[in-house]
C-alpha cells in the first residue's frame, strides 16, 4: 500500500467540501474528512485541490481540519449476508446504525455491509486442481431459506485451485487458494466492487422471456421482459410507489433489490415491516429471504442518495451473476437526478435544462444500461439476468421535464401514470392509450407458446376497443350518450367492462393483489366473449339495456375475487350461465 | 478544542448584501455555526454560518441586515450550532420564530439543548403509522384518514378557509384521544395578525390554550427568521413525543412563506436557480422538516404533522406544492369552486388523498365496509362530477337514467357529506352511514367496490 498524502479542509458549503493538498487523489475515490471521519468521495479535482461530496450531514466541519485519503473508489461488499438486509445508499445496515447510533441516523458511523463475524456453511463445488476461471463458482453457502449463494471467482482473477475447504468460515476467512502465475492467490467469500463501474459479463441476450407481474395492465398489454428497462412516471398521488411494490412483491424474479431513494420515512418502514411478514407464493417462505432493502430518505444525506442507486444495481449485478434472475425497483429516480443537480449547482457547474448537470442524460442512459439478461462469466454459462424499474416522479406530473424526456430515450416500457385515472380511483393508474412496451415483439414467441396465440388477439382487439371508446367519449361528449347507434353503445358498455373488470387491480384485495397469467387468460377471454354473445344479441334485435342489464354482468365484475384455487371451476359455471342467459335474451 | 477560538469576536465584516454578510479574517469556523452580531447602535442579531472557507465566512442573518455596518459591527462566534432548550414547560407559551418568549413569561431553563437540525429517523426504528385519528369531519375520516404520525398537508388558496379547517382538526382530534397526553405544536410563519389573532382566539375559546406551544413569526418579522421557525417547532415536537410521551399534532403556516424566505437567501448567494427561481436543494430542505413527523418503535409519543400552504394561483403544480406533496402522505384540496358556493369545509375530495388510509380502517381501527364505502362513494362522486360537466353540454333531458342518478348523487353528497358545521363533530359511524344513505341514491348492481357481505350488512335496504 503507497502512504498517501493527507490534506485539510479548505472551504465548506452544504454537503460539499473543498480540501487542499490532496496531490495523486484520484476522481471518484473516497475520503474521510474532519476528526469525526465522515465518508465522502471525490467529484473534482483542480491541481492538488480536491472537491468532494459528503455523505453525511458536514454541520460543524472547520476549515483546516484533516482530509484523509483510502485510495479506494466508493465501493460494495459483495458475499452472503446481502440478503434479508437492509442498508443505507452507501451500504451500511440500518440495523447495525441502530446498535451503535440509536433511532436517529447520527455521523461517523462505520458499518461494514457484510457482517465480519457471522459463520456462513461454505460447500466446495470446485475440486482441487481444476483450472478456474473468472465467474466460476468456488462453493455454495445458504444465505437464507431460498437463495444459494454462489461463492465465484470474482472478474479478473484465475488460476489452478490448490485448495478448497468445507465448513463455517467468516466472510474473511480464506476458504480456497487459487495458483496463477507462480502466486497464490486466497479467496474469501468477499468480493469488493466500485459501485460506478459495471459488472461484468460473457454477452448480452436478447430479452425474449417476459417479466410476469401478475399484474393484469402489466402482463397482458404492457409486458416487461427479463432484463428490460421500464420506467413508471407519474405525479405525486399517482400510485407510483403501490405499483413499484406490487412489482416487487409478485414479478417472478428470484431476487429482489428495492432501493428507495430520496423517498419516504414512513413508506421504507412500511417496506421493512411488510417485506419480512409477505409470504411468497413461489417459495413457500417469506419475500423478504431473497430481497435486500436499501433505504436512504429524503432527509438523508443528498450525496449518499445520489450512490444508492448504484449500489442497488451493483447488488443486483452480483446475484445475476449467480446466474439469479434479480429485480431492481428504484424510487424514485428524479430523486436521485436532483441530487446530481444539488451537487452540480454546489460545484458551479454550467447547468442544462432546468438546472440539471449537462451530463445528466448520459448518467441516466449508463445506469439502465445495466440492465440485462445476460450469459454470466464462468466456463458453465449461467444465464442472469437485472431488470430495472425505474419510478420517475416529475414535478407537476409534466414529462416534458429532463428526467422522464432523458428516461424515455432509454427504457424499452414506459408504463404511464395518470393522474386522472388516479383521481377516479382507477388503479393501477396506468393510461392505457399513452402505455407503451417494445417488449411485446421480443416475448412474442413465449406468450404465444405459454399463453396461446389466442390472447395475443384478445389482447389487439381490447386495445381497439379502448381506442375506439376514447374517440367516441369525444362525440358523447357532444351529443349525449343516448345519439349513439346500439352498436357503439356496445362498445363503450365493453371497455367500461375492461377497465372496470379487467384493468382495474386491487392492490389491497387478498385475492385481487395478484392475478396469473392463466386467470388473465380467461377473465379476457370471458369479456370477450360476452362481447361476441352481445353483437350476435343485437344483431337478433336484443336492446343494448337489456344487455348491460344481464345478471352475469354483475358476475364479471367480481370475477377478479374469485381465489386462484376455485378459479378454474367458478369460471366455467360462469361462462355456461354467461351463454345461457344470452340465449334466453334470444328467445325472449 | 481550544477554547479561545470558540468566543472569539471580530469586527471585520467585509461586505452585506441582502440577509448576507461576509465576515474576512476569521479562522475555525464551524459550518452552520451560531454567530452573535451586534450593531454599531448596539443592537443584538443571530445568525447562522452559510459557507465557511479559510479566512472567510458567509453568514445569514435572521432578523435582517438592517442597521449593519461594515465599521462598527462585531460578530462572535459561538462554537455551537443552533439549539434549542427544550423542556416540558413550553407547553402553553408563545415564542418568537426564535424561540424567545413573547408572553411575559420566564425564559425556558434546562439541561436539555437540542440540535434544531434534528437528526434523520433511522428508518429501521420507525414505526409505520396505522392509529387512526378521529377528526370528526367526514371528508377527512370517511374519505381521506388521518393516522396518528402522519404528515397530511393543506394545499389551499388566498381567501379560503384553511385556517378554519386546521382549527377545527385540532379541537376535534384531541378528542379521541383524551386519555393520552396531547399537545399542538403551532408554528406560524409570515402570517398577519389578524390570522395569528384567529388561532389564538379559537384556541383560547376552545380551552386548547393549555396544550398548545406556539412560535411566531408574523407577516412584518424579519423573513428570514423563518427558515428557522418550523424547525424550532418541530425540535420541541420531537421532544415532547419521543422524551415526555406525548402525541404531538404539529401545524405549520403558511410553508409558502417559508420557501420564498429560502429562495431569497439563495438569490442573495447567487446560487443557480431550479424552477421558479427556487433553490434546487429545495425538496431536500423540505423534507428535512417534514420528515420529522412519525412514530418511532418503543416510544409511547407521536408526531402528526399539518402544513398549511396557500398555493399560488391555486395552481397545484406550483413548486412548493408540487415538491411538498412528493414528500407528504397526501393532501387535502381546498377547492375554490365549493369556497365560492359557500361549502365548509371546501375540502375536495377528488384530488385529496391520504396515503396512509388503508393501513388506519378497517375491522378494528375503524369499521369493516370503510374502505369500500369510501371506494364507492369516491367513484360515485367522481362520475357524477363528469355527468355534471356533460349536462352543461348537452342538457339534462340528454340523460340516461344511470347519469341521473350520479348527478344526484353528486349534488347529494356535497349538500350532506361534504358540509359540515364549524363545531360539528362526526363520529367515524356517522360518517359511514351517511355515506350509506347516499348511496341508496344509486341502484345496487353500481355498489361494485363495496363486498358483497358488507352491502347485506349495511345498506339501509336491509336494515329493518
Amino acid at each position: 500500500m503507497p502512504e498517501f498524502k493527507d490534506g485539510t479542509i479548505k472551504s465548506i458549503a452544504g454537503p460539499l467540501v473543498i480540501a487542499k493538498g490532496l496531490a495523486g487523489c484520484r476522481m471518484y475515490e473516497v475520503v474521510r474528512v474532519g476528526e469525526e471521519s465522515l465518508m465522502g468521495e471525490t467529484i473534482r479535482l483542480d491541481g492538488e485541490e480536491a472537491y468532494i461530496q459528503v455523505y453525511e450531514d458536514t454541520s460543524g466541519l472547520k476549515p483546516g481540519a484533516p482530509v484523509m485519503r483510502t485510495g479506494e473508489p466508493l465501493s460494495v461488499e459483495l458475499g452472503p449476508g446481502i440478503m434479508k438486509n437492509f442498508y443505507d445508499g452507501i451500504q451500511r445496515p440500518l440495523l447495525d446504525i441502530k446498535k451503535q447510533a440509536g433511532d436517529y441516523i447520527t455521523r461517523g458511523i462505520v458499518a461494514p455491509g457484510l457482517d465480519p463475524q457471522r459463520k456462513w456453511d461454505f460447500t466446495p463445488v470446485a475440486a482441487v486442481g481444476a483450472q478456474l476461471e473468472e465467474g466460476d463458482v468456488l462453493g455454495t453457502v445458504p444465505e437464507t431459506q431460498v437463495i444459494t449463494h454462489k461463492i465465484m471467482v470474482p472478474p479478473g482473477m484465475r488460476g489452478k485451485l490448490l485448495e478448497i475447504k468445507p465448513g463455517a468460515f467468516t466472510v474473511d476467512e480464506t476458504v480456497a487458494v487459487l495458483e496463477h502465475d507462480g502466486k497464490r492467490i486466497n479467496m474469501t467469500m468477499k468480493q469488493k466492487w466500485p459501485v460506478r463501474i459495471n459488472r461484468p459479463n460473457k454477452r448480452k441476450l436478447d430479452p425474449s422471456v417476459p417479466l410476469l407481474t401478475g399484474q393484469r395492465i402489466y402482463d397482458t398489454f404492457f409486458p416487461m421482459a427479463k432484463g428490460g428497462t421500464a420506467a413508471l412516471p407519474g405525479g405525486f398521488g399517482t400510485g407510483k410507489t403501490v405499483s413499484q411494490h406490487q412489482v416487487a412483491r409478485w414479478a417472478d424474479a428470484q431476487v429482489v433489490v428495492y432501493v428507495g431513494c430520496g423517498e419516504r420515512g414512513n413508506e421504507m418502514t412500511e417496506v421493512l415491516e411488510t417485506f419480512p411478514e409477505i409470504d411468497d407464493p413461489k417459495t413457500g417462505y417469506k419475500l423478504m429471504e431473497r430481497s435486500t432493502l436499501i433505504a436512504n430518505t429524503s432527509n438523508m444525506p443528498v450525496a449518499a442518495r445520489e450512490a444508492s442507486i448504484y449500489t442497488g444495481v451493483t447488488i443486483a449485478e452480483y446475484y445475476r451473476d449467480m446466474g439469479y434472475d434479480v429485480a431492481i425497483m428504484a424510487d424514485s429516480t428524479s430523486r436521485w437526478a436532483e441530487a446530481l443537480r444539488e451537487i452540480s449547482g454546489r460545484l458551479e457547474e454550467m447547468p442544462g435544462e432546468e438546472g440539471y448537470p449537462a451530463y445528466l442524460a448520459t448518467r441516466i442512459a449508463s445506469f439502465y444500461e445495466r440492465a440485462g439478461r445476460v450469459v454470466t462469466l464462468g466456463s458453465d454459462e449461467r444465464f442472469g439476468s437485472v431488470s430495472i424499474i425505474g419510478a420517475v416522479s416529475p414535478p407537476g406530473g409534466d414529462l416534458s421535464e429532463p428526467v422522464a424526456q432523458n428516461t424515455l430515450r432509454v427504457v424499452s416500457a414506459f408504463w404511464a401514470l395518470d393522474s386522472t385515472l388516479a383521481d377516479r380511483r382507477h388503479f393501477p393508474a396506468i393510461n392505457w392509450l399513452r402505455s407503451y412496451s417494445l417488449y411485446l415483439d421480443f416475448t412474442r414467441a413465449w406468450y404465444d407458446e405459454n399463453a396461446t396465440a389466442a390472447f395475443r388477439q384478445f389482447r389487439t382487439r381490447t386495445m381497439i376497443i379502448l381506442q375506439e371508446e376514447s374517440e367516441l367519449s369525444e362525440i358523447v361528449q357532444l351529443i349525449g350518450p343516448d345519439a349513439l347507434p346500439e352498436r357503439e353503445r356496445l362498445t363503450l358498455e365493453i371497455a367500461r367492462m375492461v377497465r372496470e373488470d379487467y384493468l382495474q387491480q386491487h392492490a389491497f384485495h387478498k385475492e385481487d393483489t395478484f392475478c396469473p397469467l392463466e386467470k388473465q387468460l380467461k377473465m379476457l377471454a370471458t369479456i370477450m366473449t360476452f362481447e361476441e354473445l352481445a353483437l350476435r344479441a343485437l344483431e337478433k334485435g336484443a336492446g343494448i339495456e337489456a344487455i348491460s342489464k344481464l345478471p352475469v354482468r354483475d358476475e364479471i365484475s367480481r370475477m377478479k375475487y374469485i381465489t386462484n384455487a376455485s378459479f378454474k371451476e367458478e369460471h366455467a359455471a360462469l361462462e355456461t350461465r354467461m351463454q345461457e342467459q344470452f340465449k334466453a335474451l334470444g328467445d325472449a | 478544542m481550544n477554547a479561545d477560538i470558540k468566543t472569539r469576536e471580530y469586527r471585520t465584516v467585509k461586505e452585506v448584501a441582502g440577509p448576507l454578510m461576509v465576515i474576512e479574517g476569521v479562522e475555525g469556523v464551524a459550518y452552520g455555526e451560531v454567530v452573535r452580531i451586534r450593531t454599531g447602535s448596539g443592537e443584538e442579531r443571530t445568525g447562522q454560518v452559510l459557507e465557511s472557507r479559510e479566512g472567510l465566512s458567509i453568514v445569514q442573518v435572521f432578523e435582517g441586515t438592517a442597521g449593519i455596518d461594515t465599521r462598527d459591527t462585531t460578530v462572535r462566534f459561538t462554537g455551537d450550532t443552533m439549539k434549542l432548550a427544550v423542556s416540558k414547560d413550553m407547553v402553553g407559551r408563545f415564542f418568537d420564530g426564535l424561540g424567545r418568549p413573547i408572553d411575559d413569561g420566564p425564559e425556558i431553563i434546562s439541561d436539555v439543548r437540542l440540535d434544531i437540525n434534528g437528526a434523520s429517523i433511522n428508518p429501521a426504528a420507525r414505526a409505520f403509522p396505522d392509529e387512526f385519528i378521529q377528526t370528526g369531519i367526514s371528508t377527512i375520516d370517511g374519505m381521506n384518514t388521518l393516522v396518528r404520525g402522519q404528515k397530511l398537508p393543506i394545499f389551499s388558496g388566498a381567501g379560503m378557509t384553511h385556517n378554519e379547517l386546521a382549527a377545527q382538526i385540532a379541537r376535534q382530534a384531541k378528542v379521541l384521544s383524551s386519555t393520552e397526553p396531547f399537545s399542538v405544536v403551532f408554528a406560524a410563519m409570515g402570517i398577519t395578525s389578524e390570522e395569528a389573532n384567529f388561532f389564538m382566539r379559537d384556541f383560547e375559546r376552545t380551552g386548547a390554550m393549555e396544550q398548545i406551544v406556539a412560535f411566531i413569526n408574523l407577516a412584518d418579522d424579519p423573513a428570514i427568521e423563518r427558515i428557522i421557525t418550523p424547525r424550532m417547532a418541530l425540535t420541541t415536537a420531537e421532544y415532547l413525543a419521543f422524551e415526555c410521551d406525548m402525541h404531538v399534532l404539529v401545524i405549520l403556516t403558511d410553508m409558502t412563506n417559508y420557501c420564498e424566505a429560502l429562495r431569497e437567501i439563495a438569490a442573495a448567494r447567487e446560487e443557480v436557480p431550479g424552477r421558479r427561481g427556487y433553490p434546487g436543494y429545495m425538496y431536500t430542505d423540505l423534507a428535512s422538516s417534514y420528515e420529522r413527523a412519525g412514530r418511532i418503535r418503543g416510544r409511547k409519543g407521536s408526531i402528526t404533522q399539518m402544513p398549511i400552504l396557500s398555493m399560488p394561483d391555486d395552481d397545484i403544480t406550483h413548486p412548493i406544492p408540487d415538491l411538498t406533496g412528493y414528500i407528504t402522505e397526501g393532501q387535502f384540496v381546498l377547492s375554490r369552486d365549493l369556497h365560492r358556493r359557500g361549502i365548509y369545509p371546501p375540502v375536495d375530495v377528488l384530488p385529496s388523498l391520504s396515503r396512509l388510509m388503508n393501513q388506519g380502517i378497517g375491522p378494528k381501527r375503524t369499521r369493516e365496509d370503510h374502505s369500500g364505502v369510501s371506494d364507492q362513494c369516491y367513484a360515485a362522486y367522481a362520475e357524477g362530477r363528469d355527468v355534471r360537466n356533460l349536462v352543461a353540454v348537452v342538457g339534462e333531458e340528454a340523460l340516461t337514467e344511470r347519469d341521473r342518478r350520479f348527478l344526484k348523487f353528486a349534488d347529494a353528497f356535497e349538500k350532506e357529506f361534504v358540509i359540515q358545521g364549524r363545531d360539528e363533530n362526526r363520529s367515524i359511524e356517522e360518517t359511514l352511514d351517511l355515506g350509506w344513505r347516499l348511496l341508496t341514491i344509486l341502484s345496487e348492481g353500481e355498489l361494485k367496490r363495496i363486498d358483497a357481505e358488507h352491502i347485506k350488512k349495511y345498506h339501509p335496504n336491509y336494515k329493518k
